[in-house]
């Protein structure tokens, strides 16, 4: 199945950077994934987060407050 | 407990590179040399110390702990103080604010936590140590958290909420204290210890480039602007010097690191140690790109009344520096 994975973050540096790595390590491990970027500050506070970035894997919040890097991310999603 | 550093840097520049002690180039460099090297191993540390408090205290809790029961005038002392060791991201400050006030914590609660997360956090913490020494440290800090209480506590009782954009209103309305327990994560103190040094070298890496800008200008101001310039214009007896230093920052957006190297410099030059503090508030509290943000969640008169209940007190912590410093 495919994995739903969203990026949220209002568009500082360390969002994009996490955004970065996420495209990187779909496309490392080669699979397929929906990934999503939410800036829009409304849209996130529905998720409950308080600090961003986070990262959501299936509408899990796996990562919240810091970017995490490509091997992290790798894990996460073969999980 | 850097002299080792100095004899360091005195062995690179005068005996390894063979430049001439006392001459211009050869002490800017070893300034420069001496300065970086101290500010990065300040800083290494200082993060990875406030890395550890905040593992144990990560926000979520800090709010859990803010909302479950009523602490009688001590949360605003609470929230100023979590303020400064949670690291501050300026892109954060929206969703925490949301966070915070849907949980039912009091607005001026949350507006303290706000101004004390910038103005005190590690980096602030390390630059002021390796740039003024411990004293004017403890000082620093203890008055970025004294300021903090009193602007979040007269902002709460201006009761602005009426002022805060509709969507947010609408969140309180429906507003629940959060019932969501914090998951305290299981792990044991070395377990901890490769996600605290890896979010610390993320700090210390995000700002070094800061630091070598700031410490670069100083390093050159150092050499160019005369001793005692400074006293000229802007001296103690200067009624008007604080307010106009600390307006002038306002809307300067920096951080701790490119603002501190050069304000010690300003310092040496002659300019007031208080001032300079008052404007390195200023410059590292509020900034135009801060107020961008906010502007999601608070009307325009909100924000005029935040920036300026803030621009205040550090006005009047400014001269209090210039007395007791």
């Amino acid at each position: 199945m495919k994995k739903q994975v969203k990026v949220l973050g209002p568009g500082c540096a360390k969002c994009k950077t996490t955004y970065n790595n996420v495209l990187e390590a779909v496309k490392q491990l080669g699979i397929e994934a929906d990934v999503t970027k939410i800036e829009d500050i409304e849209e996130m506070m529905k998720y409950n987060v308080l600090t961003t970035p986070v990262l959501m894997v299936d509408d899990v919040i796996k990562i919240k407050g810091r970017v995490a890097d490509i091997n992290e991310i790798k894990t996460l999603l073969t999980a | 407990m850097f002299d080792w550093l100095q004899h360091f840097a005195d062995w690179l520049i005068y005996s390894l590179f063979g430049l001439t002690h006392g001459s211009k180039v050869g002490d800017a460099l070893n300034f420069f040399v001496f300065d970086t090297i101290k500010i990065f191993i300040l800083l290494g540390l200082v993060t990875f110390v406030m890395g550890i408090v905040n593992s144990y205290f990560p926000i979520d809790r800090v709010r859990n702990f803010l909302t479950k029961r009523n602490w009688y005038g001590l949360d605003y002392f609470l929230a100023s103080f979590f303020g400064t060791i949670t690291p501050f991201c300026s892109c954060s400050s929206v969703p925490l604010f949301i966070g915070f006030v849907k949980g039912g914590i009091p607005l001026g609660v949350t507006l303290a936590f706000l101004i004390s997360s910038p103005l005190v956090d590690a980096v602030s913490v390390a630059m002021f140590i390796g740039m003024f020494g411990w004293k004017t440290t403890i000082v620093y800090v203890i008055s970025g958290i004294v300021l903090s209480m009193i602007a979040g506590y007269i902002l709460g009782k201006l009761n602005l909420e009426h002022l805060l954009t509709d969507w947010v209103k609408k969140i309180l309305e429906n507003k629940q204290i959060a019932d969501e327990e914090f998951e305290a994560e299981k792990k044991t103190f070395f377990q901890r210890l490769p996600e605290i040094g890896k979010e610390a070298l993320g700090i210390v890496k995000g700002v070094s480039l800061y630091i070598l800008i700031g410490i670069a200008i100083g390093g050159l101001m150092h050499g160019f602007i005369p001793t005692g310039f400074f006293e000229e214009y802007i001296s103690k007896e200067n009624p008007f010097a604080v307010p106009i230093a600390v307006i002038l920052g306002v809307p300067m957006y920096s951080n701790a690191a490119g603002v501190l190297p050069v304000m010690q410099v300003l310092v040496q030059k002659g300019i007031p140690l208080g001032t300079a503090i008052a404007f390195s508030m200023a410059v590292v509290g509020l900034s135009i790109p801060e107020g961008l943000l906010l502007k999601k969640v608070m009307s325009t008169k909100m924000l005029f009344i935040f920036f300026g209940v803030v621009t205040a007190c550090i006005i009047i912590s400014g001269y209090l520096f210039n007395l007791i410093l």
